[in-house]
């Protein structure tokens, strides 16, 4: 991967046809004014990141964010470019009785933290974390409190 | 050599000392807010770090999701007490974005402005809290002072100090205040007199220069990777500034610079802050002109639908302290199904090992300072 | 004797001369000495009030006649002398601590404290509040160290400020060597300091002990040799042959401005004042050593802190300012409030100093002191040697 070509600064359409031409799997649901919305396997997570941040220059990761849909999760990244200003959303679906995806934070370090908040949150377990600990809520809690299927006691 | 003198190296051995956790926090004075930093001493030289958070956290966005949308907006604002203004503005425009309106022009420079209050209020507040953790009292004292003028700036328009509750879903709660367009005018006029002051006392003497100069070298893919945002990555050479490169609202419609060093130091991180304050006071005019130019009458607020779309909707912005971002996935009612926040601090206090190893202690809350700690939006 | 009788003619309503204070067989001076006097006339009245109640009551009885004897009255005499010179120390380390919260809000664009008189009862009411305040202690902390340190630093620290003159008649001792046994009791603390901070068994107070002992240790060496150059201009290291010699020829500030300037800054670091604070760096570490210090304690620390400022202004103003002296005036009619006021100005410009500078890091503060006070303090011995030798003192 590190011989293939460095595109610094890529355009919506240049990042999606590279996208879709390198990795068959990734589905670009949507391009608009500097966004790129594309949606991927789980498996194919980490390789894609791993081209995104190098052969794209993607060099910041926003954000790692855990969506509980109650019959799957989803885990959305957003990677960002720095020299044009591009942004890609990254959604992965997850099944709810194997909440696995692997971790990003090999590649950006800055995803550390929000991958540990959403396991701790959601219950999402990102694989090859080097630290993957509770971080917001206290160690003795049992349970995921932004599932769907933890109710707050007003709402019910 | 005789059989009673220990070799050296057993010597070294046993005068090895040993490492020390030093827990700082959750109540010290360095640490604004509630939350801890472990370093681990070796000597003076700090060896570890590692940052504790969440004694603050709420499930803020577990809380938004019981709620109507136009009662998060003052939710947001208690996300940052100093940046109250930035998280009410980045929540409006997300869900504006998911409903895919577009505001009114006056709306939109109105925001603007009060984004540059909210950010010079927030860099002032910060300016205060380095004076403290330098331990000069008199420059914690004259950026309040600077502050309080900014804060009547926010009552003036929205009768409010610090929890603003002003912008609104479609446009903002109000128009501007009669004669706040020549009040504005003249507080940025005098601040900028005025900074020249604390200026003097901070760059002028070389104790300050010379704590923060040097300390805590990043360099720019260091940075990045950290997901470092922010002055303090523009401080690393980091030549990115969401109002410009994404711009959102009408930052592409006014003109200003982004002040961008390579330094990578501490010293670079401050100085960064200072330049942004007088680029925000330049910003402030020229939108102030332009909310003159479209006269009295024209429109701030638009109707806006209860439900929104089913969908997702992100939107970024430049904080004072960074990159903020709202992820915003709705099931067409008028709840929110989930509404993420991205807060640049989160993120920003997780670098704190790679920036504090090697420093001394006394270089730690130096350090520290110029992340602009707040604990409200970095537990939620 | 004719500076008695100055006085005596300035104080005549009191009249010590003509009583003969000074024929008592057990005067405890060598010279003149204005609190004792007063301690002393103040006992004659209270003493004799006792004794001539009890020679009431018992006709001619030998207590009555010990309590206005000699001895007697001198014993009693030199502990209300203790008394007199204590709270005079203490309430111009009242004054200082006023002086300093009122200047730094003026500096700061605040009022400053607002409590009666100024604000100066502020001091007294915050000094009641520790005082009222639980006597609480840590556990796990070595007990009897813990107590003892702060004991010794707080005693040495009133003790030294006592013992500074206010001028020739207001002294506790006149020994030859003054200045070096004030200097010695002055940097006797920091040791104190240092044990105490390992007492704590708290982290914070470990480090700040260290630091106050790195401090110190830097410090005191170029502080050392400027009073050793001082005394060597005056020929003397009695304070007031210093404070005389200044008088005769001119303030040795002038002949020593690289001294002057030097010694300020060494005196303000060892007096552990900011910007040289280290010890007690509020920013990373607490509150240094006095961490675990709660309540009454602390609010002696605090004031110990001010009487070692109100010593270190006290040496600048012997050893360059001229003392209790006034240029072509001499003595003067009251030297020691012209010695005070010297000692405020002196206190005031640390006030200045610390509103407009930052905390200096330690390893900076060692670097100052060895390579720049050091090197500054020897040049200045050698203008003063080129002096003394080319005759012009």
């Amino acid at each position: 991967m590190d011989t293939e070509a460095v595109y610094q600064s890529p355009s919506e359409e240049e990042v999606k046809t590279l996208l879709t031409e390198k990795f068959p799997e990734v589905e670009v649901t949507k391009t608009e004014a500097r966004r790129v919305y594309a949606k991927l396997p789980r498996e194919k997570v980490l390789e894609v990141c791993k081209y995104i941040q190098h052969n794209l220059t993607f060099e910041h990761c926003s954000t790692v964010i855990g969506v509980d849909y109650v019959d799957h999760m989803t885990v959305v990244y957003h990677l960002s470019n720095y020299y044009n200003g591009l942004m890609i959303e990254l959604s992965t679906d997850l099944p709810a009785d194997d909440l696995h995806v692997e971790s990003v934070t090999c590649v950006w370090e800055g995803a550390n933290w929000h991958e540990r908040e959403t396991y701790e949150l959601f219950g999402i377990i990102f694989d090859n974390h080097p630290k993957l600990e509770r971080l917001l809520t206290p160690k003795t809690y049992e349970f995921y409190p932004f599932r769907k299927s933890y109710k707050l006691r007003g709402s019910e | 050599m005789s059989d009673s003198l220990v070799p050296v190296k057993e010597i070294e051995e046993k005068m090895e000392t040993d490492k020390m956790w030093i827990i700082m926090g959750p109540q010290h004075p360095f640490s604004h807010g509630l939350w801890t930093l472990k370093i681990q001493v070796d000597g003076e030289i700090v060896t570890d770090a590692e940052p504790i958070v969440g004694y603050l956290h709420r499930g803020w966005e577990k809380e938004a999701e019981n709620r109507i949308y136009p009662k998060i907006i003052p939710m947001a604002d208690r996300l940052c007490y100093a940046a109250s203004m930035t998280y009410t503005h980045l929540y409006c425009m997300t869900v504006e974005k998911a409903l895919g309106i577009d505001i009114p022009e006056k709306a939109k420079y109105i925001r603007i402005v009060a984004d540059e209050v909210c950010r010079i209020n927030s860099h002032l507040m910060w300016l205060a809290a380095v004076g403290t953790d330098l331990g000069n009292l008199t420059v914690f004292l004259w950026a309040m002072r600077e502050r309080e003028y900014f804060l009547d700036l926010n009552v003036k328009l929205c009768g409010a100090r610090m929890t603003t509750n002003y912008p609104r879903i479609g446009g903002v709660r109000n128009d501007v205040t009669e004669l706040f367009d020549r009040d504005i005018l003249r507080t940025v006029d005098r601040f900028e007199k005025a900074m020249w002051d604390i200026i003097a006392l901070m760059d002028d003497s070389s104790i300050i220069v010379s704590r923060m100069k040097g300390v805590s070298y990043l360099t720019r893919e260091q940075c990045a990777n950290i997901g470092m945002t922010g002055p303090a990555m523009r401080g690393c050479g980091v030549d990115f500034d969401i109002r410009r490169d994404d711009p959102y609202d009408n930052y592409d419609k006014v003109d200003f610079e982004v002040p961008v060093l390579t330094e990578g130091d501490s010293y670079a991180r401050y100085m960064i802050r200072i330049e942004e304050m007088f680029q925000s006071c330049d910003i402030i005019r020229q939108a102030v002109q332009k909310i003159r130019a479209l006269g009295k009458n024209a429109p701030y607020r638009i109707k806006t639908p209860t439900k929104v779309p089913a969908g997702s909707a992100f939107m970024r912005m430049e904080d004072p302290r960074g990159e903020s971002l709202m992820y915003l996935v709705s099931d067409g009612t008028d709840k929110p199904y989930r509404l993420k926040v991205r807060s640049p601090i989160f993120t920003n206090v997780s670098t704190s090992k790679v920036m504090c190893q090697g420093c001394r202690i006394a270089d730690v809350p130096a350090i520290l300072a110029q992340i602009d700690m707040c604990l409200g939006e970095t537990d939620r | 004797m004719d500076l008695v009788v100055e006085y005596n003619s300035l104080l005549n309503f009191i009249n010590f001369g003509e009583l003969g204070l000074m024929d008592n067989a057990y005067y405890p001076f060598d010279t003149y000495n204005l609190p004792y006097a007063i301690c002393y006339r103040l006992w004659e009245v209270l003493g004799g009030t006792i004794a001539w109640l009890l020679n009431l009551l018992f006709p001619d009885n030998g207590v009555s006649r010990w309590l206005i004897g000699e001895g007697a009255s001198t014993l009693f005499a030199l502990i209300l002398f203790m008394l007199v010179m204590f709270i005079v120390v203490f309430v111009c380390t009242l004054i200082s601590l006023w002086m300093e919260r009122k200047c730094l809000g003026r500096m700061m664009d605040r009022r400053g404290t607002m409590v009666g008189m100024k604000g100066f009862l502020q001091c007294v009411a915050d000094g009641l509040k520790t005082f009222m305040k639980e006597n609480t202690l840590p556990g796990k902390i070595d007990r009897m160290t813990y107590m003892w340190t702060v004991s010794l630093v707080i005693g040495v620290s009133v003790l030294v400020a006592c013992m500074v003159p206010l001028s020739a008649r207001w002294y506790v001792v006149d020994y030859d060597t003054g200045l070096l046994i004030i200097m010695a009791f002055f940097a006797l603390a920091p040791f104190f300091i240092l044990v105490s901070g390992w007492a704590q068994n708290n982290k914070y107070a470990l480090i700040g002990g260290m630091r106050a002992a790195e401090l110190m240790i830097s410090y005191e060496v170029p502080m050392l040799i400027m009073i050793a150059t001082t005394a060597l201009l005056a020929g003397s290291f009695n304070i007031g042959d210093i404070v005389y010699a200044q008088n005769d020829t001119v303030w040795f500030f002038i002949p020593q401005i690289i001294g002057f300037i030097t010694f300020f800054f060494c005196a303000t670091a060892e007096s552990e004042r900011l910007p040289f604070d280290i010890a007690e760096a509020e920013a990373e570490l607490v509150e240094g050593w006095q961490t675990e210090y709660a309540g009454m304690k602390w609010g002696l620390i605090m004031l110990a802190d001010y009487f070692r400022g109100y010593v270190a202004c006290a040496m600048v103003t012997i050893m360059y300012l001229g003392g209790w002296t006034l240029p072509f005036i001499g003595d003067g009619p009251i030297p020691e409030i012209v010695f005070l006021l010297k000692t405020w100005f002196v206190f005031f410009l640390m006030i200045l100093i610390r509103a407009a500078l930052a905390r200096v890091r330690p390893d900076q503060i060692l670097n100052i002191g060895w390579k720049v006070f050091m090197p500054l303090s020897v040049i200045n011995l050698a203008v003063v040697l080129l002096l003394k030798v080319g005759g012009v003192f």
